[in-house]
């Protein structure tokens, strides 16, 4: 599995510029694999659950998200340490994945992605013909 | 942690040696840094008569959450889990941290232990501590003379 858009951790460096002058995050992953699925699960603290965008070109699996605060009304901020941004990151995949049944659950700002591996074609027999 | 460096002959190969350290020096910079020195990251937000915390806390469970106040301290305490696992998978990649963590913040004022609040959203944890009445800052209203 290789990482496309960047080493993990920390913001991202893209060659287009965003249109929001906000951060794009980098979210943190642990990747396993069993016998038959791929296991991908990403803190995205924040993310508002529907606005999740998860692609499949190809091999290439791209997981988009934005991060929201809520702006307390009759508060002012005094320390901050995170602030509102995008998350983004893609994965070049080893292996054929079945898109049809990948599974996305989001739970405590962690989205949990299952991968099931595609089945193998079964192996094609042809038959010669006699001349 | 300290990296395994070889012998150096000073003398032998000066450029080489100036080199080395180059490419030490851009290593140390090019590794992944850590995200945040302390962990949760917080944002405060202070009100007239309330401070508002908000923390990351990504995979952690109410449950294994323990907030604690004294006058103007606030503790988060908690335990990250590990993700759970079948016996025989083979890890690709493992960076998210997990194990216990706490942290002790300094509020602006004194908060009134009895009513505070807490409640966690898409790994986003908010604590909303009011100001004990009798420390409420008070308009004192100018008599005509």
């Amino acid at each position: 599995m290789t990482d496309v858009s960047g080493t993990g951790k920390g913001t991202a460096e893209r060659t287009a510029e965003s249109t929001r002058a906000q951060p794009v995050y980098i979210p943190q992953a642990d990747i396993y694999e069993t016998k038959d699925a791929l296991f991908v699960s990403l803190e995205m603290p924040g993310a508002n659950p529907d606005a999740i965008s998860i692609t499949l070109d190809k091999r290439v699996l791209a997981v988009r998200g934005r991060s929201v605060q809520k702006r307390p009304a009759g508060f002012s901020p005094v320390h901050a340490e995170y602030r509102e941004g995008d998350y983004e990151r893609s994965f070049t995949l080893s292996e054929a994945i079945d898109g049809d049944r990948i599974e996305a659950s989001f739970k405590d700002g962690i989205l949990d992605l299952k991968l099931p591996k595609a089945q193998p074609a079964p192996a094609k027999k042809i038959g010669v013909k006699h001349g | 942690m300290i990296r395994y460096t070889p012998g150096v002959d000073l003398w032998g190969e000066p450029l080489a040696t100036l080199r080395r350290i180059q490419d030490e020096i851009n290593r140390t910079f090019n590794e992944p840094q850590a995200p945040a020195a302390e962990y949760p990251a917080l944002n405060i937000w202070r009100g007239e008569d309330a401070v508002l915390v908000t923390a990351e806390v990504p995979g952690v469970r109410m449950e294994d959450m323990e907030l604690t106040v004294h006058q103007n301290t606030l503790t988060i305490k908690g335990k990250r889990a590990p993700v759970a696992t079948e016996p025989d998978v083979s890890f690709h990649r493992r960076e998210r941290t997990f194990g216990s963590f706490a942290r002790t913040i300094a509020l602006p004022f004194n908060v009134d232990p009895d009513r505070v609040q807490a409640s966690a959203e898409n790994g986003v944890l908010t604590i909303t501590l009011p100001r004990p009445e009798a420390e409420r800052p008070r308009k004192i209203q100018i008599s005509k003379a």
